[in-house]
């Protein structure tokens, strides 16, 4: 991954307009939105992962990739169904998955990265893990019974990602030299892109008055010392806190999620209502 | 008694210098119930191989326990012992349960 290129594909949105969000009515219903936006990280990052199938460095780690894929995008599912409802326009998962544009989508940018060599897919993973558990430990006392339903069950999955991928950055970085060279540049080229997963906005503050959401900022200093302690026994150093892109909650994504997006839609686009 | 029950060769767990070592992987799919062998992974260090073995063979099925053991820890009999080890046992019928009636209702036997 060219670090230069992830810059470039960011000053869009620094100069640019607002997001186009009227095209989908988001403003209108907040919990919509706010659901999309859970769901969209995992929509995201699990196709992400499943681009690994076939070509991860070993068999084990083959399936353990594709089976955090799907772990994924099982909790993807049945967060877009449940937005869906909560929309109330007759939109059901697939119609939220497949028939979005990337300026629809309201994932953190981190997740639509492209997946570069293999210490970037741990690296990232990690980081979103480490911040996944904590996120889904607060939505299992959701007042949405659903959504609380639904945390529930991924965070047994999430506590095991990070179990994961936690011992894999140990692993690449307290491995060989070229391992540990290749985990600390993913670490400097990923850690802006962590700043964003810490930011709330007025959707996030009107889901936490609801009892259904989550004070973000607040997790930041927990998810530090998970992420400090593995690196530590990673060997790994911790990058400065410094250029922090975002936009990813605003429909505003790099040049990379519209690639993405056109791979991943491009059968049910081409074949609505396919079913197999 | 034949005296050969080495531990078998750590070669063998270790094809080529960039290979991981092997482990065996034993799956428990009901509380009492034994770990039977379900197969083999790759893997670095104990933490890892219980993180395959979960990844290979326990993430579909109902596994309760998983044992994960490094291949050259294991003893095996040779194919030459079959005869010595295993033979015998096949004409003395009466070393076989098979006499008693099993009560209803017993599962696991």
């Amino acid at each position: 991954m060219s670090r230069e290129s992830e810059n470039g594909g960011n000053d869009g949105w620094v100069a640019g307009a607002r997001p186009a969000t009227a095209t989908s009515g988001v403003a209108q219903n907040p919990f919509f939105e706010y659901l999309l936006r859970l769901a969209d990280d995992r929509l995201v990052l699990g196709h992400r992962l499943s681009e690994w199938c076939g070509h991860a460095p070993i068999l084990e780690e083959d399936i353990a990739l594709a089976n955090i894929a799907l772990d994924l995008i099982g909790q993807a599912s049945m967060l877009l169904k449940l937005a869906g409802e909560v929309e109330g326009k007759g939109r059901n998962e697939d119609a939220l998955a497949y028939f979005r544009d990337a300026i629809e989508f309201r994932n953190a940018q981190l997740v639509e990265l492209p997946n570069g060599d293999f210490a970037v897919t741990i690296v990232r993973q990690f980081l979103f893990d480490a911040w996944d558990v904590l996120v889904l430990e607060r939505l299992t006392a959701a007042s949405n019974q659903a959504l609380a339903g639904i945390a529930a069950k991924a965070l047994k999955e999430a506590t095991y990602h990070l179990r994961h991928t936690a011992e894999w950055v140990r692993m690449l970085g307290d491995g060989t030299a070229e391992s540990r060279a290749r985990a600390q540049r993913a670490l400097d080229d990923l850690w802006p892109y962590t700043a964003e997963l810490f930011l709330g906005d007025a959707i996030d503050a009107e889901a936490l008055a609801s009892g259904s959401g989550v004070d973000v900022e607040s997790l930041r200093s927990r998810w530090r010392q998970t992420v400090d302690q593995v690196l530590e026994d990673a060997t790994l150093t911790v990058p400065k806190d410094g250029f922090a892109p975002r936009g990813g909650r605003v429909g505003r994504h790099t040049e990379h999620l519209g690639r993405m997006l056109a791979d991943m839609q491009s059968l049910a686009r081409a074949h609505p209502g396919a079913a197999w | 008694m034949p005296n050969d029950l080495s531990p078998v060769a750590t070669d063998g767990a270790r094809s080529a210098e960039t290979q991981w070592d092997l482990w065996e992987v034993f799956t428990q799919e009901g509380a009492g119930a034994p770990h039977e062998h379900a197969g083999s992974v790759h893997a670095t260090t104990a933490e890892h191989a219980m993180q395959n073995a979960r990844d290979v063979y326990a993430r579909r099925g109902k596994v309760v326990s998983l044992w994960v053991v490094p291949t050259g820890a294991i003893v095996a009999s040779a194919p030459s012992d079959a005869g010595p080890l295993f033979d015998p046992g096949n004409d003395k019928a009466y070393r076989h349960p098979q006499f008693y009636k099993t009560p209803r209702g017993a599962r696991g036997l």
